[in-house]
C-alpha cells in the first residue's frame, strides 16, 4: 500500500474547471472519503488518481514517485464502481480470480485459489463461489465486485459510490464490513460518496469538495464539530444545521453575519419565543419545526414531547458556530 | 376533499392473492401512508382506491358513496406519479390549466381558478415561465397544482420522491408536507421508505405479503409494533431481537437471559417456547456493572450520536449512544435495556405479546 499525494491539481473539461488547485494527501493505510454533491469533482479526482484522466496542472505522487505519465496498469490501482460489472458467464470463483490471471501478474494457480478463498471468507460469500454471477442477489454481486478489487494488492483501492445502488439494510451491513476489511488488511482506500452517513461512519479522513475545490480535509469529528465554512457545516448532520441571520440573537461577535445552530446548539426554555409549526415523530427522535421571527428552525425534542402545533417555546443558542459575510467561520 | 373507507378489500391476479381482506379508514384531510417492501400490495391498494384496478371483492367508500366497481374517470381522484412529469413544451400556467381546458371550461373561469391555485402554492410569480428552467421544488408545486386544480376528492401519490438523492428527497418531503398542510387535501401516499412514512404521515398502514400488519399513528407503530415484521421494518437501525427459550405468563415482570434478570413490562398475554425480546437501539445502554454481558464489535460515529454494534449470547445487537460515550473494540461491557420500552414476541406467530405497556396501542387487535 502507498501514500498518495495530489499537489496543486487542476483539471478542465473545455470551459468547465472540474478540479481547481486541489492539494491533498491520502496517508498510507487511511480510509479517505471524498464527500460532495453531484458535480463537486469527486469522481474526477478518482479518475485522475487512477490514470483514466490526466491533470492539466499539478503532480500526482505514489510514495513520492511522480505518476503523471504512468498508465493505469503501471500505477496499480484497484477500482470499484457503483454499477457492479461482473462477467455474467463466469462463476463467482472465476470472476474473483480474473484480475490475478492477468498476464502481467503471472500468479500461480494455487496462490490464486488461496487468495480467492480468503477474500470470499472476508466477504461472507464462500458458499457462492461456484454460482454463476447472474445467480446472485444485488448485494452479493456488489460484494463480488469489491472482492475482485480485494484479491489484488494494489497501491490503493479507489471506490466510486459502491453502495449507492443497494437497499438501506444491505448498505448498513456493507458499511460495517468495509470498515472491518479496511482495518483487517490495512489498505489505503479512497472512497467517493454523496452520502454523509457513509462519510461519517467509515472515514478516517473526510475531504469535502465544493465545485472542484477542496473545502476542508480532516477527521469526521473535525468536519462536524469544527467546519471552516458554511458549505462544509451543511454537509454533515441530520437534521441539517440551521443557518440564521446572526443579529436575531444578542451577544454575537462583531463580524458574524450568519449563525449556525445544530440541534445540540439550541437550548430550550430560555431566550426568544418561537412558534411550533409541526412536530415530526421519526421514532427514535422527534423533530420540532419552529418559526423564529419568520425564520425556519428545526431542532430535536424529547421523543414523547407534549408540545404540539401552535405552542410557543423559548430557544437560545448554546455554543453555536458563527460565519462571516463570505461564509467563512468567524 | 373526502373521507375514504376501505372494507375487506381483496385483489387476486389469477392464482396470486395480492391484497388480502384489508380494512381501514382514511379521514378527511389526512396524509395517509401505505408502507411496505416491494410486492406487499401497497401499490395495488392505491390503484384500487384510484379505480385503476377493480377489486376482486370488498368495498371502497368515497365520502360515504360505494365506488369500488366504478372506473377511475367517475371517482374524481387525482393521481400524482413522478413529481416531475410536466408537459415540457408548455409554461407553468398552461401546465396547470390543461386539465380544465381539457374538460371544456370557459377561459375566464380557467384563469380565475389557476390563479387561485397559484396563490395557495405560492407560484404566482412563475406562472408565465417555461417549466424547463424550474427548480425541483417549483416543479413539485406545479405538478401538485395541476393535480389539485380539478378539485379532486383525494390525491394518490405513488413513490413520488423515489428517484431523488437523499438530501434533496428530504427537502422535498418537508415541502410536500408543508404544502399538504396548506391545501388540506386527503392524500394517500405509497412508499417503501420507512423514514419518509414516519416523517410525512399522519397515519401509516404497514403491509407485508398483501396483509395489513399494523395501522396507526407513526410514533405508536414505532414504539409498540404489533409484529416482528413491523418492528424490523420501521426504524434504522431496526429493533434488536434477542431470541430465547422461555415462558411468559400474565404475572411476568422479568425474564432470565444468560443467568441475568432482565426487567420487562408487566405481561398480560401468555406464551412459551421460542420467544423474542425486542428492544430499540436507543433503549440499550452500556453500563459497566450490568450482569448481562456483551462484546463491542464496532462503533459508527454519527455526529450527535453513535451506533455501537455488540455481540451478545443472543446474537448481534445495536445500541444508539451519545457520541461522547467511549466504546473500545473488543471491550467487554454490561448492557441494560430500558424496561418500559421492551416488547416480547412469540416467534411462532411473529406477534407481540400484549403487556401493560403496549395494551393501549395493541389491546384492540
Amino acid at each position: 500500500m502507498s501514500e498518495i499525494e495530489l499537489s496543486n491539481i487542476t483539471k478542465r473539461f473545455g470551459k468547465v474547471t472540474a478540479i481547481d488547485d486541489v492539494t491533498m494527501a491520502v496517508p498510507d493505510g487511511a480510509f479517505v472519503v471524498l464527500l460532495g454533491p453531484t458535480g463537486a469533482g469527486k469522481t474526477t479526482t478518482l479518475r485522475l488518481i487512477s490514470g483514466l484522466e490526466d491533470p492539466d496542472v499539478g503532480e500526482i505522487r505514489f510514495d513520492g514517485r511522480v505518476v503523471n505519465r504512468e498508465t493505469p496498469a503501471q500505477r496499480d490501482v484497484a477500482m470499484v464502481f457503483q454499477q457492479y460489472s461482473l462477467y455474467p458467464h463466469m462463476t463467482v470463483r472465476d470472476n474473483l480470480a480474473f484480475p490475478l490471471r492477468s498476464p502481467i501478474l503471472k500468479t500461480p494457480e494455487d496462490e490464486i485459489a488461496r487468495k480467492v478463498q480468503a477474500v470470499a471468507d472476508v466477504l461472507h460469500i464462500p458458499h457462492k463461489l461456484d454460482n454463476k454471477a447472474t445467480e446472485l442477489s444485488g448485494g452479493e454481486m456488489q460484494r463480488v465486485s469489491i472482492g475482485r478489487a480485494l484479491v489484488r494488492d494494489p497501491a490503493i483501492y479507489l471506490m466510486d459510490e459502491p453502495l449507492s445502488s443497494l437497499d438501506a439494510k444491505l448498505r448498513a451491513d456493507l458499511r460495517i464490513e468495509l470498515k472491518r476489511i479496511h482495518a483487517d488488511i490495512g489498505a489505503t482506500l479512497l472512497y467517493v460518496t454523496h452520502d454523509q452517513i457513509e462519510a461519517m461512519t467509515m472515514a478516517s479522513h473526510v475531504g469535502v469538495l465544493d465545485e472542484g475545490k477542496l473545502a476542508q480535509f480532516g477527521t469526521p469529528r473535525e468536519i462536524y464539530e469544527n467546519p471552516v465554512n458554511l458549505y462544509v457545516a451543511g454537509r454533515l448532520g441530520q437534521p441539517r444545521i440551521n443557518t440564521l441571520p446572526a443579529n436575531l440573537f444578542p451577544g454575537i461577535p462583531n463580524d458574524a453575519v450568519t449563525i449556525g445552530l445544530r440541534p445540540e446548539n439550541i437550548k430550550q426554555g430560555e431566550g426568544q419565543p418561537a412558534e411550533v409549526m409541526r412536530v415530526e415523530h421519526l421514532g427514535d427522535q422527534t423533530r420540532l419545526h419552529l418559526k423564529l421571527n419568520g425564520h425556519d428552525v428545526i431542532t430535536l425534542a424529547e421523543v414523547h414531547t407534549p408540545l404540539g402545533e401552535g405552542d410557543t417555546i423559548k430557544i437560545a443558542p448554546d455554543n453555536p458556530l458563527f460565519f462571516a459575510a463570505n461564509g467563512q467561520r468567524v | 376533499m373526502a373521507e375514504i373507507v376501505i372494507k375487506n378489500l381483496r385483489k387476486d391476479f389469477g392464482d396470486f392473492n395480492a391484497v388480502k381482506s384489508s380494512s381501514f379508514t382514511i379521514e378527511d384531510g389526512e396524509f395517509f401512508m401505505l408502507l411496505g417492501p416491494s410486492g406487499c400490495g401497497k401499490t395495488t391498494t392505491l390503484r384500487m382506491i384510484a379505480g385503476l384496478e377493480l377489486p376482486t371483492s370488498g368495498e371502497i367508500y368515497l365520502d360515504g358513496e360505494e365506488v369500488s366497481q366504478r372506473p377511475a374517470s367517475e371517482r374524481d381522484i387525482a393521481m400524482v406519479f413522478q413529481m416531475f412529469a410536466l408537459y415540457p413544451h408548455m409554461n407553468v400556467r398552461k401546465n396547470i390549466s390543461y386539465p380544465l381546458v381539457n374538460q371544456g371550461w370557459a377561459k375566464p373561469k380557467v384563469k380565475q381558478k389557476v390563479e387561485e391555485i397559484a396563490q395557495i402554492l405560492d407560484i404566482t410569480d412563475i406562472l408565465e415561465k417555461p417549466v424547463g428552467g424550474l427548480s425541483g421544488g417549483d416543479r413539485q408545486r406545479v405538478a401538485l397544482g395541476r393535480a389539485i386544480v380539478r378539485d379532486p376528492k383525494a390525491f394518490m401519490m405513488d413513490e413520488p420522491l423515489g428517484a431523488l438523492d437523499a438530501e434533496f428527497r428530504e427537502r422535498m418531503a418537508e415541502e410536500l408536507r408543508a404544502l399538504h398542510d396548506r391545501m388540506n387535501a386527503t392524500t394517500v401516499y405509497v412508499t417503501h421508505d420507512q423514514l419518509e412514512a414516519m416523517q410525512m404521515g399522519d397515519k401509516i398502514v404497514v403491509m407485508n405479503h398483501g396483509v395489513i400488519e399494523q395501522f396507526g399513528v407513526p410514533q405508536d407503530i414505532y414504539d409498540w409494533p404489533a409484529t416482528m415484521f413491523v418492528a424490523s421494518f420501521i426504524g434504522s437501525p431496526a429493533m434488536n431481537f434477542l431470541r430465547f427459550e422461555g415462558e411468559v405468563t400474565p404475572q411476568t415482570t422479568a425474564i432470565q437471559m444468560d443467568g441475568a434478570k432482565v426487567s420487562v413490562p408487566h405481561q398480560h398475554g401468555a406464551a412459551s417456547g421460542k420467544l423474542v425480546l425486542g428492544v430499540r437501539p436507543e433503549h440499550v445502554s452500556l453500563s459497566d456493572a450490568a450482569p448481562y454481558r456483551a462484546r463491542v464489535l464496532a462503533s459508527e460515529y454519527l455526529g450527535t450520536t453513535q451506533i455501537i454494534t455488540l455481540d451478545t449470547g443472543h446474537g448481534q445487537i445495536k445500541a444508539r449512544a451519545p457520541a461522547s460515550d467511549v466504546a473500545r473494540m473488543d471491550e467487554q461491557v454490561g448492557l441494560t435495556f430500558n424496561p418500559r420500552t421492551v416488547t416480547i414476541f412469540d416467534e411462532s406467530t411473529g406477534r407481540a405479546i400484549i403487556s401493560e405497556a403496549n395494551k393501549e396501542v395493541l389491546g384492540h387487535v
